[in-house]
């Protein structure tokens, strides 16, 4: 049975825990002077990438080859076929060429499911963003610099806040954090909220102000503006007074608390210069994490007969959350 | 797993093992005239503990301390295909590295030989050892590869039947050390 990374909502706390210690252990060995391991020699990964990503590519990219997988890079970039054939066509011709798994992102909401369920392949799915649905390796590394800094979850605080709408990552933190005992608060404005979030796991404020001062944890998101088309706030002035964090907003938070981005950042937004360059600022260290989790997941996916973690082949809790807007 | 093997009969108790350490630990320091550039590199989980074990020893007799780590091999065996993926272990390099010292690799039980193949794998992404050295705590026979230790706790002939079970107390929750020698069950074979 091939297993897949589809959604943080699939994952058990188990699974979840699994993936973040394995990746703590990947990343004590970044510091040796050969860096590759000859686990995945012979297999092949192949990122497939219907969406423009510079640091997700390249991340799944470094950790394909350190665990010695070969890595074909599939950008589609400028395809004029309808999306659903685009990616039947692509998934068969990579199919034929013997893919181990393939790293999916697509700007249409359910395409690595569609990609993982539809029978046109036997690799094992990775989903690395699907429009507006899920991001779950981002969602997995974010975990992995919170568990670093604040220790666990339990009893944790964690602050979400600004394009909540159009943010796979908000989504598939909301559910991995759940899982792992976290308190999630979403902040955005109400325009900036997608239908039935009241039935997420987490609670919803339109106040950042009133979030901050509780918070171990804050997690800026970008507004996605190549996603909007019509007025979801007056003034990008008007927005960043109310959800941008400066250093006035900063300087209420808690003392240990840490600040996230998941990036791409657009300072002077939704995060200040001062406060992306701060000593509370995790950012950086998020994208030197990314390769460790993103190893453990193609470790634990490809490595062995059977994979550790991963939902099953039509057996996904999935179905129930299928998002609108899935390929056809 | 049982704490205690079902249907399994000790073969070595808690002062058999501890005399072995203690003999191994003088064998290391005689073959290498002292402690000056020995590393140990316990193989996990057990041959950790033995490995903390055997430094304890050392610096009883020699009264220094050398230094002490555990070298994780699950990402450099053969067989990964061949089971289900696993958790891994941890690898923990003392600071002082393993660049022209002389390594000794512990583990509990020397079978096949596939493990410690896989930790000389290892060791070599890690830097270039002086010299690398094997200790055991039992040696069951049956290799598959042209590998042997220079230190042997107990060299204990089984069939390949047989399972070698070892417990010790940092690890297994049991009162007192001690090696067990059963029959494999159906299910593991």
């Amino acid at each position: 049975m091939k297993r897949h990374l589809l959604s943080t909502a699939d994952l058990s706390r188990d699974d979840a825990v699994l993936i973040l210690d394995t990746a703590e252990e990947i990343a004590r060995l970044a510091a040796r002077p050969i860096k590759k391991l000859p686990t995945l020699r012979g297999r092949t990964v192949v990122n497939l990438f219907f969406e423009d990503s510079t640091r997700t590519r390249t991340s799944f990219e470094v950790a394909a080859k350190r665990l010695s997988a070969d890595v074909i890079n599939f950008s589609a970039k400028g395809s004029s076929v309808s999306k659903g054939e685009s990616l039947k066509d692509t998934a068969l011709t990579l199919e034929a060429m013997g893919a181990d798994a393939v790293v999916v992102r697509h700007s249409a909401s359910g395409a690595a499911y569609r990609l993982a369920t539809a029978g046109w392949s036997s690799s094992h799915v990775v989903n690395a963003g699907d429009g507006t649905h899920e991001h779950p390796t981002q969602a997995l590394l974010d975990a992995f610099t919170m568990r670093r800094h604040l220790g666990g979850f339990e009893e944790r605080r964690v602050t979400v806040v600004g394009d909540v709408l159009h943010s796979r990552v908000a989504r598939s933190n909301v559910h991995l954090l759940a899982t792992l005992g976290a308190r999630v608060t979403l902040v955005a404005p109400p325009t900036l909220l997608p239908v039935g979030v009241e039935s997420w796991p987490c609670d919803v404020s339109y106040d950042l102000d009133a979030a901050i001062p509780g918070s171990d944890a804050i997690m800026m998101l970008r507004v996605q503006r190549e996603r909007m088309n019509g007025g979801f706030f007056p003034t990008e002035r008007e927005y960043s007074r109310r959800y941008g964090l400066d250093a006035q907003r900063m300087a209420k938070l808690p003392d240990k608390a840490i600040v996230l981005h998941p990036g791409p950042m657009v300072r002077g937004m939704e995060i200040s210069a001062a406060v992306a360059d701060s000593d509370r600022s995790v950012i950086v260290e998020q994208v030197a994490n990314g390769v460790s989790v993103r190893m453990a997941v193609l470790y634990l996916l490809l490595s062995g007969s059977e994979s550790a973690i991963g939902s099953e082949e039509g057996h996904s809790q999935h179905q129930n959350t299928e998002p609108k807007g899935a390929v056809a | 797993m049982p704490v205690i093997p079902q249907g399994a009969r000790p073969v070595l108790d808690e002062a058999d093992i501890s005399r072995a350490l203690t003999r191994i630990a003088h064998e290391i320091l005689e073959r290498a005239k002292g402690a000056e550039d020995v590393m140990l590199l316990g193989i996990p989980t057990r041959g950790t503990f033995l490995a903390d074990r055997l430094a304890a020893r050392i610096a009883d007799v020699e009264g220094t301390t050398v230094p002490v780590g555990s070298l994780d091999v699950t990402m450099y065996r053969d067989d990964l295909r061949l089971k289900p993926a696993r958790a891994l272990e941890r690898t923990e390099i003392p600071d002082e590295g393993v660049d022209g010292r002389l390594i000794v690799l512990v583990d509990d039980v020397l079978y096949s030989g596939r493990t410690i193949r896989a930790a000389l794998d290892a060791l070599n992404d890690l830097g270039r050892p002086r010299a690398v050295q094997l200790a055991v705590l039992v040696d069951r026979g049956h290799r598959e590869l042209p590998i042997r230790a220079d230190y042997v706790g107990k060299n204990l002939p089984t069939s390949q039947r047989e399972s070698v079970k070892v417990r010790l107390r940092e690890h297994d929750g049991v009162e007192h050390d001690a090696v067990y020698l059963g029959i494999e069950s159906e299910t593991a074979i």
